[in-house]
């Protein structure tokens, strides 16, 4: 749905974007992960037209964003960062700006604000002036603004900047939601938010790609494969020689590439599961497992390794 | 897209404007300081003068218009850069000079308004003594194409800051130099063959044989390639963001 190809943009004599290639398939709910000034805004404002790249093409549904802009634009629900809106405007006369510009006819229109609006949860504020709304409800009419044409593709600059705990989780199923139906690019700086709502993520450093896959397989691959806590009964550690033992036993199962003393127990890495081998293990050597567990894949880490 | 679509576009960018005129104090401050200082100004003299005619109110309408033009304009794109709502904007299905033409004519049809409401100088003269009508068609198209003029050039200054106070100042100046360029003033200062083009260029002397009731197409083509010239530099700065 959105293929972007060898994209670079330089901006007063910097290299902003160096060669971004990527492809975010219908469907699909696409994280854009990176620290501040990273690219992502960048990105986004090429794919909806706002800015032309310098060299590379961004196609959206097939069609090219600098050449066919005004058939992209159309096929975009945009939400950028920060939701700049007209403060002078009530929440409804926005929304039937937008929908008229979006060329919704006028006998559907009154039906997708409505639609949009109960969707977005603006049932309340929909007669108020946009200047007087709170930071949430901001969000919110800028999102209800992105979907009210039924766009193919969604690009979202960091939805939920700025929100409370409560509005954030709000946003994001509302995202999951119509992620089901659109293919969603959203760019964010907040690790667990890409672990809890995205199919794949990709990581932007200094305007490139440093890595791409989904969440689990990103940490996997980072860490040179899966990681496994398993711990026993007797507490040993590398000063003993039992544990010494030990860990030469879990190291010599196929598969495995490395062992660690942690916390009392053993971390393992290895290429493939090996849950079960180590419990067969566990019970001819009679050791009692006490926490046998695949590790949560920790974004954190990736994230800090690939941005250094 | 067919053409009346994009005319649609135009319309409704309008629509939007002028809501955000009327929805703010912006346009009632306007039209209501516009009808003070013409109406105060003009009947101090008109009294004193004892003649019936507006020629005094004409030769006010560009030092008002002067402060007012930029006044309305000086946020239409500054706001939208400073707020990011410019973003928005132009990554809707439409295009940079639907953008430019729809804000310049929403500028005009507030201008336009406040013109109007100032028929009851004509007519309340009428009533006092014979009128001759021909100055104050001529000044009436005088003052749209000027204040339009005006407008055009604050919309382009407004194009190149994020902040209104600049866009205001700065339109002004530039109002000033181009109405002040065909005074006599100026004139008689310049040597034969520059004064001849500064006539030409400044946009006062045009006003000035449109106000005496001389309508001539050519001072109205001055006016109307002129605000073209500034709205389409106006769409070159747009179209230099990326």
């Amino acid at each position: 749905m959105i293929e972007i190809k060898n994209l670079n943009k330089e901006l007063s004599g910097h290299e902003i974007l160096r060669d971004i290639s990527l492809t975010v398939n219908p469907g699909e709910i696409v994280g854009l992960l990176g620290p501040n000034g990273a690219g992502k805004t960048t990105t986004m404002k090429i794919i909806t037209g706002f800015w032309q790249p310098t060299a590379g093409t961004v196609k959206v549904g097939g069609l090219d964003v600098v050449k066919d802009a005004l058939a992209t634009k159309q096929k975009i629900g945009y939400l950028p960062e920060n939701v700049p809106l007209y403060d002078e405007q009530k929440v409804f006369e926005y929304l039937k700006f937008v929908g008229q510009l979006r060329d919704i006819a006028a006998d559907k229109l009154i039906g997708r604000i409505k639609e949009a609006a109960m969707i977005c949860g603006l049932q309340d504020v929909i007669g108020q002036n946009i200047g007087q709304l709170s930071k949430g409800y901001r969000q919110r009419v800028g999102l209800a603004q992105a979907i009210l044409h039924q766009p193919e593709v969604l690009i979202l600059d960091e939805p939920t900047t700025g929100l409370d705990p409560n509005q954030i989780v709000q946003i994001r199923e509302l995202i999951q939601k119509l992620g089901k139906e659109k293919t969603v690019l959203f760019s964010t700086h907040i690790l667990s938010e890409v672990q809890a709502i995205c199919d794949r993520v990709v990581i932007i450093n200094q305007g490139k790609i440093v890595g791409a896959g989904k969440p689990q397989e990103l940490s996997s691959r980072l860490a040179g494969g899966l990681a496994i806590k398993i711990s026993f009964a007797e507490k040993n550690d590398s000063a003993s020689p039992a544990g010494g033992a030990q860990l030469a036993a879990i190291k010599n199962l196929a598969g495995v590439t490395e062992v660690k003393f942690d916390n009392g127990g053993y971390k393992i890495i290895a290429t493939r599961d090996v849950r079960a081998d180590l419990f067969k293990l566990a019970v001819e050597r009679y050791w009692v497992i006490m926490e046998l567990a695949l590790q949560e894949t920790n974004l954190e880490d990736v994230f800090k390794q690939l941005t250094k | 897209m067919r053409k009346e679509s994009k005319l649609k576009i135009v319309k409704i960018l309008i629509g939007k404007e002028l809501e955000v005129y009327f929805n703010s104090p912006i346009a009632y401050v306007f039209i209501g300081a516009f009808l003070l200082a013409g109406n105060w100004l003009f009947f101090n003299y008109f009294f004193v003068n004892g003649q019936a005619s507006l020629r005094s109110y004409f030769a006010l309408l560009p030092w008002i218009f002067l402060f007012l033009a930029p006044a309305i304009t000086m946020r239409a794109w500054s706001e939208e850069k400073r707020s990011g709502t410019i973003e928005f904007l132009l990554t809707l299905p439409l295009s940079d000079w639907q953008a430019v033409l729809a804000k310049f004519l929403a500028a005009l049809i507030l201008l336009a308004l406040a013109l109007t409401l100032t028929i009851s100088l004509p007519l309340t003269v009428a009533g006092l003594g014979a009128l001759d009508w021909g100055p104050v068609v001529g000044g009436y198209l005088g003052g749209l194409c000027l204040g339009g003029l005006y407008l055009a050039i604050g919309l382009f200054i407004s194009s190149l800051t994020k902040n209104q106070i600049i866009a205001f100042v700065a339109g002004l100046a530039a109002c000033f130099v181009l109405f002040i360029v065909s005074s006599s003033f100026v004139l008689t200062g310049l040597p034969a063959t520059l004064a001849t083009v500064a006539n030409f260029f400044g946009a006062g002397s045009h006003f000035d044989a449109l106000s005496r009731g001389l309508i001539d197409t050519r001072d109205v083509l001055y006016y109307v390639s002129a605000a073209w010239l500034f709205l389409w530099l106006n769409g070159r700065v747009l179209a230099s963001r990326k």
